[in-house]
């Protein structure tokens, strides 16, 4: 379980993260949607200690990860797996190497059955026979499983998803969306989502949580946001342009006050 | 002109953090050099790249910079009749400093630039924030291997362009100035001292320390997608450049 508690971080006098608090249950995929630039990148990259946040705490199972040195760090983000948004493949290596990154790092298995266990990663995303690409030869949907499948590559137990969906067309979105709760139910992993993409959300969530002003507004089941009363996660899950997030924020102002 | 003041003392600002920002990765780099596991099919790769590679233009550079110093000084000692010195004058200036601050100049041009674009690119691309959720360090992984390397093979490098330089000087002094090869290989000789030629390497060394510390750390804050990665590499060739001027004064100034 990860308990996030009381979580701030500014950037210069921008107050991205204000007090945040959010529980993400063992076991079960929490998406936290929210607009572009509230911070939802920030949260995740605090949550594995790419960022320090300025206050609050990041609970892992007990353990506060705020206040871990460099070496304690270390040893706690073996057991997260990270996809990121454009995949971040290394572009120096091919397929193969991506995925055997940190089985090599970590020398987790004998040079001699490295290609085994990657071929084995790469057939949990439904790719095969890729090893020898290069990143640049893949498609963006193919980029993202390799992605994916280097990210599972240590066998983590938290995996985070930035914008899993996000540039990919509606058939490959849902290929993503598919492995992402067939990982949840195969290898019972803990994760974090951020999306604005609300039909990969209600698809593969069991908790949605609304991130708006650096806070938590809301969580809920799915159909609990779907239905929700609170008029600001009402307006950005049916997407409406008129409504209390477009009225508070000057860079709309302009184009819907009329 | 208040303007003009801020806008210095911004950039002043701007150069003592980076000062400091690079000064925190050299000792990043040291601690992290000595723990385990080492790094060393990385660093044979980036002594591959900054050696082997760089090895054409900087030997052109030396032989290019002994013709041409062989041709000013002889025009010089025809003066007052001392041709007899242009070996000595080629040999010194080569190995105290032409050798060393022209490979250093023509090494932050081509690996700086190289280093900073590549990672630049992978930190615009999150490639380096992938690095930290794989448990490596980045410092360990990227930067460790490129400051060895530079400071291992940039006096392996000079070695070679202080050879070639004297070469490129006998030639034109001897075969285009008519002057006699024994002479002019005994003048190079008699006033060459082994001091010489080792503060030259350590120099050199020193510079692909700095060369490589400086495009690194420019490729670690480069923000802002593909013109973010153009500025650094641009901030990384020029601080480097000036930073072999700078570094080659005081070193000088100590050392002799």
């Amino acid at each position: 379980m990860i308990a996030i508690r009381g979580l701030s971080k500014r950037f210069g006098k921008k107050v991205v993260l204000d007090g945040l608090e959010l529980t993400v249950p063992k076991g079960k995929n929490t998406v936290v949607i929210g607009g572009s630039g509230t911070g939802k990148s920030v949260l995740i990259k605090c949550a594995v200690g790419l960022l320090r946040p300025d206050a609050g705490e990041i609970r892992i199972d007990g353990q506060d990860i705020i206040r871990m040195d460099e070496r304690e760090l270390v040893r706690v983000r073996r057991r997260f797996g990270m996809l990121f948004q454009g995949a971040a493949l290394f572009d120096s290596m091919d397929v193969g190497e991506n995925v055997a990154f940190v089985l090599r790092r970590l020398k987790l298995y004998p040079e001699s059955h490295i290609r085994e266990v990657v071929e084995e990663k790469l057939s949990m995303v439904g790719l095969r026979d890729i090893q020898r690409l290069m990143p640049a030869e893949l498609s963006g949907g193919m980029k993202k499983r390799v992605g994916l499948a280097r990210a599972i590559a240590s066998e983590p137990d938290i995996l985070l998803y930035d914008e899993p969906t996000t540039g990919l067309d509606p058939i490959m979105a849902d290929v993503i969306n598919d492995l992402i709760i067939s990982l949840r139910e195969t290898i019972g992993v803990t994760s974090i989502t951020i999306t604005h993409d609300m039909a990969s959300a209600y698809k593969i969530a069991d908790q949605i949580a609304m991130l708006y002003k650096g806070k938590i507004i809301e969580v809920g089941t799915p159909e609990q946001i779907r239905t929700t009363s609170n008029p600001v996660v009402a307006q950005f899950v049916h997407g409406r342009a008129h409504g209390p997030i477009t009225d508070e924020s000057e860079e709309f102002v302009r184009f819907v006050s009329r | 002109m208040v303007r003009l003041a801020e806008l210095l003392g911004e950039r002043i600002y701007a150069m003592v953090l980076d000062l400091a920002a690079i000064f925190t990765l050299f000792v990043q780099v040291v601690s992290w050099a000595v723990r385990p596991p080492s790094e060393i099919r990385n660093i044979v790769k980036q002594m591959e790249e900054v050696g082997i590679r760089s090895m054409p233009v900087v030997l052109v550079t030396a032989t290019f910079t002994g013709m041409v110093l062989a041709l000013q000084s002889y025009a010089g000692f025809q003066r007052f009749g001392a041709t007899s010195f242009v070996g000595s004058v080629v040999a010194l200036s080569i190995t105290r400093e032409l050798g060393p601050v022209f490979a250093g100049l023509m090494v932050s041009g081509r690996v700086g630039a190289s280093m900073a674009a590549e990672l630049g690119t992978m930190k615009v691309t999150e490639q380096i924030d992938a690095l930290v959720t794989l448990a490596t360090n980045p410092v360990k992984y990227l930067v460790v291997p490129r400051v060895v390397a530079a400071t291992i093979v940039l006096p392996v490098l000079v070695v070679f362009a202080d050879l070639l330089g004297i070469v490129g000087g006998y030639f034109v002094s001897v075969h285009l100035m008519g002057a006699n090869p024994y002479v002019y290989m005994a003048k190079t000789y008699q006033y060459l001292q082994f001091k010489d030629i080792y503060t030259g390497l350590i120099k050199a060394s020193v510079f692909g320390t700095l060369i490589a510390l400086i495009s690194c750390h420019h490729g670690f804050v480069a923000q802002g997608g593909a013109e973010g990665v153009g500025r650094a590499t641009t901030r990384a060739v020029v601080a480097s450049s000036m930073m072999v001027l700078v570094s080659d004064y005081f070193m000088t100034s100590l050392m002799f």
